[in-house]
């Protein structure tokens, strides 16, 4: 077994990364691979609490780094899979605790024992960006369909090319289907025409997103939450299965006009 | 409701200015090349080409094409035609 390491990241902040690590980590644990995620985002710790592990914390990333704990110390066992680890940010130090070098070894640590290796990244272009995508075999950009979140994301594009850990994949994260039909919210190809990156998925907005994470419990393993169908099948094209674009709306030929997006992307 | 409203008076969507107004400003964010940047870029093109050849300065473009997520500088230099030859 070797893993898979994949960097979640986007350039501007509140975008949804940690949401979306969590969710792909517990969705990929509940396909019974081995998973650990890593929250690199230090200072500003919050993968923990997505996940429903913030009373459990001993040990964090930079104790490991830095030989005060073991890795196997500071891995946090999920509450409901138990091939499903947290490896917690430092709530009281800052990026420059950790290198790229530290990020690449510590991954080498974890590689044979896990199928995935999850790295949540801090947003903005800086050392804590570095750190998160040195030991990455993917890249996840996550965007909103705002201005903003686009034109950060492309920034962000060109320099996972620079760091040559590129070809990077598109997350579209909360898209507001409603607001698309009616012109205020750029479409998933617009989106994917401007940024011209491969497209792994597109999760619709859903106030469960919220709620769950009020709960520290991921909508991921919620059979019947849309949002959560779109983490699934995104952890499902993360194993290299081809997973149709769902069905945002069930009805017209907004289906089609996005599995053609998804086709051209691959 | 403003996509209707903008329907009525014949706007463009809310969602078509954020493309286009984002198409321009990443081909410069890429290129790191703002919009001052070239138009200076122009007017050093226009001279260096004027000593050489009769050019007309009013005609010349320089824009930015993109293919993917490369671009190229395109510029654009009509020549004056000689006259009384």
């Amino acid at each position: 077994m070797t893993a898979k390491v994949v960097t979640i990241t986007s350039g501007k902040g509140g975008v949804g990364k940690t949401t979306a690590t969590a969710n792909l980590a517990s969705a990929l644990a509940s396909m019974g691979l081995k998973v650990v995620c890593i929250d690199a985002d230090i200072g500003l710790r919050n993968l923990d609490l997505i996940l429903g592990l913030e009373n459990r914390i001993v040990y964090d990333l930079v104790d490991a780094v830095e030989g005060r704990a073991r890795l196997r110390q500071a891995m946090i066992r999920d509450k409901r899979f138990a091939n499903l680890f947290l490896i917690p940010a430092a709530q009281t130090r800052d990026k420059s605790a950790v290198s790229p070098s530290d990020m690449i070894r510590l991954c080498a640590e974890l590689r044979p024992e896990h199928d995935f290796i999850l790295i949540d990244s801090p947003a903005g272009i800086e050392r804590g960006f570095k750190n998160a995508i040195a030991p990455a075999d993917q890249v996840l950009i996550v965007t909103n369909p705002e201005i903003s979140a686009v034109r950060d994301a492309d920034r962000i594009i060109g320099m996972v090319e620079a760091e040559e850990k590129g070809p990077a994949k598109l997350l579209l994260n909360r898209l507001n289907l409603a607001m698309v039909k009616r012109g205020d919210m750029m479409s998933p190809e617009d989106v994917v025409e401007l940024l011209a990156i491969e497209l792994i998925g597109i999760v619709p907005e859903d106030e469960e997103v919220v709620i769950a994470g009020n709960r520290g419990t991921p909508v991921a393993l919620d059979d019947r939450n849309r949002a959560g169908l779109a983490f699934r099948n995104i952890a499902r094209r993360l194993q290299g299965e081809n997973v149709p674009l769902m069905d945002l709306e069930r009805k017209d030929g907004f289906f089609g006009r996005l599995s053609n997006v998804f086709g051209r992307g691959g | 409701m403003s996509g209707f409203l903008d329907r009525i008076l014949g706007r463009k969507s809310s969602a078509n200015s954020a493309k286009e107004r984002l198409q321009l400003v990443l081909i410069h964010d890429r290129a790191n090349l703002s919009p001052g940047v070239l138009e200076n870029l122009r007017d050093e093109i226009v001279e260096v080409i004027s000593r050489h050849v009769d050019i007309d300065p009013t005609g010349v473009r320089l824009e930015m094409e993109k293919d993917g997520r490369q671009h190229r500088l395109i510029a654009d230099i009509p020549l004056r035609a000689r006259r009384g030859r």
